[in-house]
């Protein structure tokens, strides 16, 4: 089980890039952008040495990525890109079109702040912009993870009851540029894991039941004018998306599973049974706080925490029955919502416990903006202040700010 | 079948694939353009559409009048979708899941899709060498909107965005010159083409199918509404707009510039050419320059007209 494929030393974004030579997608759209250079170089010479037949179009901006992406997928392909940070701000109009027209894409976000100022390092800002398009999005917490989601992406996207886009996300330098050893699956197995894409049948304008793909002899209008008589309905219909691939995903983890030996669903708890206080985040963090939670409950203190893999559908039930004996949660968001109560995790997880009957104390905390760093000491220094505020019974500042000068 | 063979006859009973009952203005210069350039098509063929009046008025879900694969995703990438398109269909023929031997790719797009918003996707596409042909239908304005100007709106005209007022007479900036940067790119077939001369179009259309590569073919829409003219007239100002060499018919095979129809025989004898003013009088557009204080803009039309035509000769001649 898992033990036929090979260990190798990869960097996150080339674990990317040998999970998608793997999948050998039909198309590939991509504009290079720091720090997601090394998945699209890695690819473009796969191509050139004919490793893959995929057909990798070198656009000319991000924007014709995604939109080279839609056309390719409605026409029946495999297509996926890759961008960070401005890169998907300027893909903004088309991720929308992408969800929309329920082509499934598949894209690597490698985390990177957003302008302004120009910074390259990490943050989640990027991908937590686009969290209302209606893509599918899960947080890697290591290479291992990109790997890994990088082929069961496709599976999700493709679910006849999904049909939408996916973007996995890895956080920008600390995986896409560090070495880690990843197991690997044959190729084999990944192909017949992915298996061939399929299609669902529509009734189209002539009255037949065709298959949703732009096909001469079985015409179809797709993107068309949509006013408000049935936008509403199709805008319901994706909502109704998004729940079915909540199931979809832990599917699809669960047989991932059966061939790797690595088992994924929607979140992951850590350490949580007796836990009295407890964080939640998201991506390559968690590791470094799977480590602060292990010296911590070595020392006997009541601490752990849950890594939520999928941010896009959110898993609120979920959430819930993992975190229901915790007294005190502390969220840990890498990206702000200007203006908001807190950070876009932050409002999703108190949100979540609002019709709880026993609701938790939750505290807010950003760290690692425009790529600061993030070390065991200071996640420390959270689980301190979540004690502290669990003997005191309330939250007196509801966001605070970690590894910051005031 | 080659370009130069298309009858009248045979595509006269060739099945419309843009059907009737779609929702574009009477008169509409795209309507007509469009269901001509349809009507050239070779085999299975697939459309892309950039937002504008053509996508707007031939798709109010749940109808279309397409009666071909059609997709439209923004304003300003239909040449990156069609990219995508044409590169997936490579991709699924290779891979054997194909199954037609050939898809041609038609984008659509309107001035504003192409002049402005759109040119760096044509530029890219263009650069990369995608197999797909695209329409430019050029009502000179976006008038999906409401009649604002755009990089193809010619100068003097007045838009709602440009409106001639008592200082400034309309539009001030020369139109772009749109194909040429497209014969620039150095791809395989460029053309103009009007719908006054459907065969000239049509065969234009042909051509930029079967040549592998990057089509472009621009063709003048003329728009009763933008223009101001009666919606009968919408023909006679297309043709207008050819016999005044304001939008002379021309194509460029790797990048060998030729004059075609009546733009070729007004070389031959110049006595043919009309004066703009002809043109010009015809559109509310233009109404202010028939004013005694603004005359000398019809000069300076036709003065910038004749330098244009003479640069295209000299193009014709030397390429």
């Amino acid at each position: 089980m898992g033990m036929r494929g090979k260990v190798l030393g990869l960097t996150g974004d080339e674990a990317v890039a040998y999970a998608i030579k793997q999948v050998e997608p039909d198309v590939v759209a991509a504009y290079p952008i720091t720090p997601q250079t090394i998945i699209v170089e890695r690819i473009s010479e796969y191509v050139a040495n004919g490793e893959i037949k995929t057909e990798y179009i070198a656009v000319e901006s991000e924007h014709s990525a995604m939109s080279a992406c839609i056309g390719a997928a409605a026409v029946g392909a495999r297509a996926f890109t890759a961008t960070a940070s401005a890169g998907l701000a300027f893909m903004w109009e088309t991720l929308y079109i992408a969800a929309s027209c329920r082509l499934p894409i598949v894209m690597a976000i490698v985390n990177r702040a957003l302008s302004a100022p120009i910074n390259i390092h990490c943050d989640h800002s990027d991908s937590m912009g686009a969290r209302d398009s209606g893509w599918i999005q899960i947080y890697c917490e290591n290479s291992q993870e990109a790997y890994d989601a990088a082929i069961q992406a496709w599976k999700i996207a493709e679910h006849p009851d999904v049909l939408l886009p996916v973007m996995f996300c890895l956080d920008g330098f600390v995986l896409s540029h560090t070495l880690e050893n990843v197991h690997t699956l044959p190729d084999e197995d990944v192909k017949e894991f992915i298996g061939e894409r399929k299609f669902v049948k529509v009734r189209s304008h002539e009255g037949r039941e065709v298959p949703f793909v732009l096909d001469p002899e079985n015409p179809i209008t797709i993107g068309p004018l949509d006013l408000y008589d049935f936008y509403f309905e199709h805008k319901r219909q994706q909502v109704e998306a998004m729940k079915n691939a909540k199931k979809v995903i832990v599917d699809v983890g669960r047989e991932y599973g059966k061939i790797s030996g690595r088992e994924y669903g929607l979140l992951e708890p850590y350490k949580l049974e007796s836990a009295e206080v407890a964080i939640v985040g998201l991506g390559s963090t968690m590791g470094t706080a799977k480590v602060v939670v292990d010296k911590l409950r070595e020392k006997g203190r009541k601490v752990g925490l849950l890594k939520i893999r999928a941010f896009r559908p959110f898993p609120y039930e979920e959430v819930i029955k993992e975190l229901e004996h915790v007294e005190v949660i502390g969220v840990l968001d890498r990206s702000l919502s200007f203006g908001a109560q807190g950070g876009p995790l932050f409002l999703e997880i108190r949100s979540a416990f609002y019709d709880f009957e026993r609701r938790p104390l939750i505290s807010n905390y950003v760290y690692g903006l425009g790529g600061r760093d993030m070390p065991p000491d200071l996640i420390m220094q959270i689980f301190d202040d979540l004690e502290k505020i669990k003997e005191k019974g309330r939250v007196d500042v509801l966001l605070k700010f970690i590894g910051l000068r005031e | 079948m080659s370009g130069e063979k298309l009858s009248l006859k045979d595509l006269a009973r060739k099945r419309d694939l843009l059907a009737p009952g779609h929702r574009l203005c009477a008169g509409c210069g795209a309507a007509i353009v469009a269901r001509l350039v349809m009507k050239a098509t070779r085999g299975p063929t697939i459309v892309a559409c950039a937002t504008g009046c053509l996508e707007v008025a031939t798709t109010i879900f749940p109808y279309t009048a397409w009666r071909v694969p059609w997709i439209h995703s923004a304003f300003e990438n239909v040449a990156s979708t069609a990219s995508g398109i044409e590169a997936g269909l490579k991709a699924l023929k290779r891979a054997g899941k194909l199954k037609y031997d050939h898809v041609d790719v038609i984008a659509f797009g309107g001035d504003g899709a192409t002049y402005d918003i759109g040119f760096q996707a044509i530029s890219g596409a263009f650069e990369r060498g995608h197999d797909i042909l695209y329409v430019l239908y050029d009502n000179e304005a976006y008038m999906n909107t409401g009649i604002q100007r755009s990089g193809g709106t010619p100068k003097y005209a007045s838009t709602t965005t440009s409106p001639a007022g008592k200082v400034i007479p309309g539009k001030l900036e020369l139109k772009k010159p749109i194909s040429h940067i497209m014969v620039a790119h150095r791809i395989p077939y460029v053309a103009t083409a009007s719908p006054a001369y459907p065969l000239d179009l049509m065969r234009k259309v042909r051509r930029g199918l079967e040549v592998e590569g990057p089509a472009f073919i621009h063709i003048l829409a003329p728009c009763p509404r933008g223009w101001r003219f009666d919606p009968r007239y919408t023909i006679e100002m297309a043709r207008l707009a050819v016999q005044t060499c304001v939008f002379p018919l021309w194509e460029a095979e790797n990048g060998k510039y030729k004059l075609t129809g009546v733009s070729r025989s007004i070389a031959r004898n110049p006595k043919m050419k009309k004066p703009v003013e002809e043109y010009l009088k015809r559109q509310g557009r233009f109404r202010h320059l028939f004013t005694p204080e603004n005359r000398h803009l019809v000069d300076e039309i036709q003065k910038i007209v004749d330098e244009e035509w003479n640069w295209l000769l000299k193009m014709c001649q030397l390429s």
